[in-house]
């Protein structure tokens, strides 16, 4: 018996990593806005991040700039949401000096769910219960040093919580 | 009248986990009534807790957050039999406020 080359599937394998890598380069070309760089220091209610209907949109106009994504942010989140009026969603992070923390669905009418100024002293974890109005994304954005940094987890939603 | 907000607030000695949980319908504006008509978006816009005189912790809603929130944090110290002020206020300008005692 011979094994003939594989020179096929190590051709195939060059293939996928580059467009692996194309895919990453292509989520970075965000243009900046004119988006004021100290909105989150002050107390007055983001209106216009809570009426934006995608989440990047949200982000940019409460924090002014881009979360990545960060192994160092754990949200929990449950897979499957048998009831999606009620998801409970909780956040830590072990990243130092957080100063925000903000919750987002991707599919919701309106993206920015919650967002919590967390002052120095009080620890960087939250747990609440969100609506969701299908199966979608939900991000956790976690501002430390002035940084941005986020994590994504997909939840089912079987029954949604924002139709009528 | 009762109080909106139940809140529990336990110390650990280092650290003081706050449970809260608010009455309020929270409708976001994109649910609709048996007629089919829309309801008008009624939610806690803001919400707040104080300890000692000075924040810690803050939470901006919109409607997205489920009816009758729940939220829980900690915060570093805290003494048992202190009082922790909660407030709230909503998109129709309502608000309500309680103190709690740490335990």
């Amino acid at each position: 018996m011979t094994i003939t080359g594989n020179g096929f599937s190590a051709k195939r394998r060059l293939i996928l990593q580059g467009t692996a890598a194309v895919a990453l380069i292509g989520l970075g070309n965000i243009p900046f806005g004119l988006m004021p760089a100290f909105a989150a220091a002050n107390d007055k209610y983001p209106e216009d991040a809570f009426k934006q209907k995608s989440d990047a949109d949200a982000i940019k106009l409460l924090y002014g700039k881009t979360a990545e994504a960060s192994d160092k942010v754990k949200l929990d989140a449950p897979e499957i949401a048998e009831n999606g009026a009620v998801v409970p969603v909780s956040v830590s992070t072990t990243l130092a000096d957080v100063t925000s923390i903000s919750f987002l669905v991707s599919e919701n009418p309106n993206a920015l769910i919650a967002s919590y100024r967390i002052p120095a002293g009080t620890l960087p974890a939250i747990a609440n219960r969100i609506k969701m109005a299908k199966t979608s994304n939900v991000i956790v954005v976690v501002e430390a040093g002035g940084k941005l940094y986020s994590a994504t987890k997909e939840v089912k939603v079987t029954v949604g919580g924002c139709g009528g | 009248m009762a109080s909106t907000i139940r809140v529990r607030a336990t110390s650990s000695g280092e650290t003081t986990e706050v449970q809260a949980l608010i009455q309020h319908p929270m409708d976001s504006g994109f649910v609709k009534d048996a007629k089919g008509e829309l309801i008008p978006p009624h939610f806690i816009q803001q919400l707040t807790f104080e300890y000692d005189g000075k924040p810690v912790f803050a939470a901006d809603w919109g409607g997205g957050v489920s009816k009758d929130p729940y939220v829980k944090f900690a915060f570093k110290g805290g003494k048992k039999g202190d009082d922790l002020k909660i407030s709230w206020v909503d998109n129709k300008g309502a608000t309500d406020s309680t103190t709690a005692k740490i335990q």
